[in-house]
């Protein structure tokens, strides 16, 4: 009656074998980091140095190597929080428009008369016209410059608000445009974040969108969140070169006035440009995915009235040669002149899927940052004083274990090491299972297990009583031990559905350290309630099996 | 017979309710007492929820408070406080201060330049003087993470209490509720107490003791109604003794078992969960506490319809109520 089907067996010391098999790797923490990061390295750089092939050696590459990521507050590093000033794009959107709107408007001077801008709120065009009369015309030719919005959302609208208030002409940004500029904003902030950190080389950087206008930044091992802004003030490079020559070898020496430059997604395949841009990134307005009149995928830019002039003089001069665009030193890609392209604005094309046109058009809009940011909230944390931290949660978390075990001895004898068993099994399952889901340890977080410590036992505690109980009233040692085992289901059940709903709450409205809490409680849970219901039962169960004691002492 | 460690004998016959009026009544002086005294004197809020920025240093020389004041008073920073940290843990040269600067006028994050002079004034005082953290959030960022931390503490509150509604009866909910508010109110009550530091690591531990809180009493809950259902005509109230008596020695063990864990984080832990750590072993106790006095009261005063064990004689803990 106290049998468990082999199948059930089978399952529950396999779950146990994969969690200490998972958690292994955290037991040599400096050795498997070390392990993985020559792995991500040499898949990133294409070959291997001999440090990073000792490194590589360091861990035996057919076990599981996935450790716990370490937080910023154990690691030590930096954390930002930015607020992006989203509305700055709009004034700078309103300022390229009025050069081109001039033009079309003064080409209907005979109409309108002279027209003249107005001082107004930044984030607006206003137009003073001579004629108001003829503002129906006025409001009609402004409408003619205007582009339809092409967003999930905004199908079919227009990016201009055009309106006429007495003698001027109101040109706005769309709530629809609004919108799509904004997020515009958002992912060019990022990407352009993303490749300055990037170019730092620390470990698994954090770059998130926090709602609609911020983003958070945690970058581990860099010194100082001031460091780190400084970081990601400067503006990425985005230039526009004449090609000489194409080559694969990348050792080459370029010759006088040329550098040669790796192309950023051909392998091996390097550029030799002349070493003065036509244009730079400064000058660029704005770059999207568009299609070109064949229907194929493509990339559409614009420049300012300054860029427009040089790229139109160079494009008119040099149909048919190759053009490059280099962004931090690496050719994105580089284009055939089809024609002269005069008025600042075109389209790349080539062989482009819907998905790389975006990816390029964000490349190209991440040269410079579109907008200003505000931090909000900066903290940075000593690499030692992380340190610090994990030494004193590894030692709180022994001394913990070490007094529960033998307090959880000295009350049930052996169905108290039955259960001690079980959660060494569990803290090993909590490690395991953080390491394979990514999941990143905070200080907190350690709390989180050393309290899962405490907690764990619960559910044995309940059985073990409950047990106890029933050895008074039922027919017999199996029979209650069974019994035991079943009536206090309700109780773990209920008792810990409510803890896994606070620890839900604080995960979904936390944030940082304490999602990390969040995070271990839940996975302390749900390994406490496995390790204690089924973990033990098989210990007890295999032991009374064997044993067949007349009666038992819990 | 083996030795067994027995912290609460075989078989219990205590009387929870007959010092009601002084346990319950207690509980709710004690509560009235702790709105009252946070009221008063408020909570010594930390930066998460005042906004300003914290530095601290460590140092081979000993902290000299006074000086690093005079150092930093030239700046005109508004108000500065110092304080220097001990502990167990530290090495017998490191030695800790914390600094908080207020949130400055006009600027959403304190500026680097700021933090650069103070950093400079304090090398002049101490030039073995580092700075292993430096952490500074803006009032803008502080509101929204007070409004966060109310909102999920509510939110927490209100889904126990509707699981254990779900799972029991509308009494019981209510009790666990009440139990959940003593326990939130004694635990904030006692940091403003001993104005100790409120930050958010602080609301993750009240999230907590609620979730370890209501896990006792839901033990004890889920007993009585067993208990319910197997004596129909027994009088509530000695049910509700038979239950708390019943799994006394349970609620001990464990209780006991977490405090382990959690006072050999208190004293090794280090100082930077300090806070954290209190918090939670504060709360363990009252929550022990509340689930023995105060819950099973309100049960009691509320009264429980008795019938439900007939619509229902199969095994506890797979019935929904339907209560309103």
């Amino acid at each position: 009656m106290l049998n468990i089907p082999l199948w059930k067996r089978i399952v529950i010391w396999g779950l146990c074998a994969l969690g200490l098999l998972t958690a292994l790797p955290n037991a040599f923490y400096t050795r498997a980091e070390k392990h993985n990061d020559a792995v991500v390295a040499v898949e990133k750089a294409g070959f291997e140095t001999p440090e990073q092939a000792a490194d590589r050696a360091l861990w035996p590459s057919f076990l599981p190597s996935n450790v716990v990521n370490l937080g910023l507050d154990l690691r030590g590093g930096a954390h930002l929080l930015a607020e992006v000033r989203v509305a700055d794009v709009y004034k700078a959107r309103m300022d390229g428009l009025w050069p081109e709107m001039r033009r079309a408007l003064a080409d209907a001077r005979g109409e309108l008369g002279g027209v003249r801008r107005a001082p107004s709120d930044p984030s607006e065009l206003r137009i003073q016209i001579e004629k108001p009369e003829a503002m129906a015309r006025a409001v009609e030719i402004a409408k003619g410059l205007a582009s339809p919005v092409v967003t999930l959302t905004g199908v079919g609208s227009s990016d201009l608000d055009v309106t006429a208030e007495g003698n001027q002409l109101i040109i706005r940004l769309s709530e629809a445009e609004r919108a799509a500029t904004d997020d515009r904003t958002m992912q060019q902030s990022l990407e352009i974040i993303r490749r300055r950190v990037d170019e730092v080389g620390t470990r698994e950087p954090t770059i998130q969108r926090q709602g609609t206008d911020r983003i958070l930044i945690q970058v581990p091992g860099i010194g100082s969140a001031t460091e780190l802004k400084e970081l990601i003030g400067t503006t990425a490079q985005l230039t526009f070169h004449p090609v000489v020559g194409r080559t694969t070898d990348g050792s080459a020496i370029a010759k006088p006035g040329t550098i040669i430059l790796p192309s950023i997604d051909e392998e091996g395949v390097f550029y030799e440009l002349e070493d003065v841009p036509v244009v730079t990134g400064e000058d660029l307005v704005d770059a999207r995915p568009e299609f070109d009149q064949n229907g194929r995928p493509a990339v559409g830019f614009r420049f300012n009235p300054s860029g427009a002039r040089k790229f139109g003089d160079y494009t008119g001069a040099n149909v048919g040669q190759l053009f490059a665009i280099v962004l931090d030193d690496e050719v994105i890609s580089a284009p055939r002149i089809n024609q002269h392209i005069p008025g600042g604005s075109g389209i790349i094309t080539g062989s482009f899927t819907v998905e790389s046109s975006t990816n390029l058009a964000v490349l190209l809009r991440a040269g410079a940052l579109p907008a200003k940011m505000d931090f909000l909230e900066e903290r940075t944390i000593g690499p030692e004083l992380g340190q610090d931290s994990i030494d004193a949660g590894r030692i709180a978390a022994v001394i913990g274990l070490v007094a529960v075990v033998a307090f959880m001895i000295a009350s049930y004898g052996l169905f108290g090491v039955f259960a001690s068993v079980a959660l060494g099994i569990n803290i090993a399952m909590i490690f395991g299972f953080l390491s394979s889901i990514g999941a990143t340890l905070t200080l907190p977080g350690i709390a989180g297990i050393v309290l899962t410590i405490g907690m764990a036992v619960d559910a044995n505690v309940l059985v073990f009583e409950r047990i106890r109980e029933e050895m008074r009233t039922a027919k017999g040692p199996a029979r209650a031990i069974e019994l035991g085992y079943e009536k206090a289901m309700s109780a773990i059940i209920d008792a810990n559905i409510t803890t896994f709903i606070t620890a839900a709450i604080l995960f979904f409205l936390g944030s940082g350290p304490v999602k990390g809490f969040a995070v271990t409680l839940v996975v302390g849970l749900v390994t406490s309630v496995f390790t204690a219901i089924w973990v033990t039962r098989i210990f007890v169960v295999t032991w009374f099996d064997r044993k067949r004691p007349k009666s038992i002492t819990v | 017979m083996a030795y067994r460690l027995k912290l609460v004998p075989e078989k219990t016959n205590i009387d929870f309710f007959r010092w009601a009026s002084l346990t319950f009544g207690g509980s709710v002086a004690m509560v009235v007492a702790a709105i009252v005294l946070t009221l008063v004197m408020g909570l010594n809020f930390g930066i998460d929820f005042k906004g300003g920025t914290t530095i601290r240093t460590e140092s081979t020389q000993a902290v000299d408070v006074g000086a690093y004041r005079q150092a930093v008073a030239p700046l005109n920073l508004g108000d500065v406080s110092i304080t220097e940290v001990y502990d167990p843990t530290f090495r017998a040269d490191q030695h800790v201060a914390m600094l908080r600067i207020q949130a400055q006028e006009g600027a959403e994050a304190i500026t680097p330049e700021i933090i650069a002079s103070v950093e400079a004034a304090l090398k002049g005082v101490d030039p073995s003087i580092t700075f292993p953290s430096v952490e500074s959030v803006g009032p803008k960022v502080s509101g929204e993470l007070i409004r966060t931390a109310v909102l999920s503490v509510l939110a927490g509150t209100l889904a126990i209490c509707v699981y254990i509604w779900l799972r029991f009866e509308w009494q019981f909910a209510v009790g666990a509720v009440v139990a959940l508010v003593h326990d939130i109110a004694l635990t904030i009550g006692i940091f403003s107490l001993f104005q100790l530091k409120f930050d958010l690591t602080i609301i993750a531990a009240l999230l907590t003791i609620l979730g370890y809180s209501i896990n006792d009493t839901v033990v004890v809950f889920d007993r009585l109604r067993e208990n319910l259902i197997k004596y129909k005509t027994t009088p509530l109230r000695d049910l509700c003794n038979l239950s708390v008596n019943e799994t006394l020695s349970r609620t001990v063990m464990t209780s006991g078992t977490t405090l382990i864990a959690l006072i050999a984080l208190l004293i090794f832990g280090g100082d930077v969960i300090r806070g954290f750590v209190f918090a939670m072993t504060w709360g363990v106790i009252v929550g022990t506490y509340s689930s023995v006095y105060v819950a099973k009261n309100v049960v009691l005063f509320l009264g429980v319809k008795r019938d439900w064990g007939k619509k229902d004689d199969s095994a506890a803990g797979t019935q929904f109520a339907t209560g309103k």
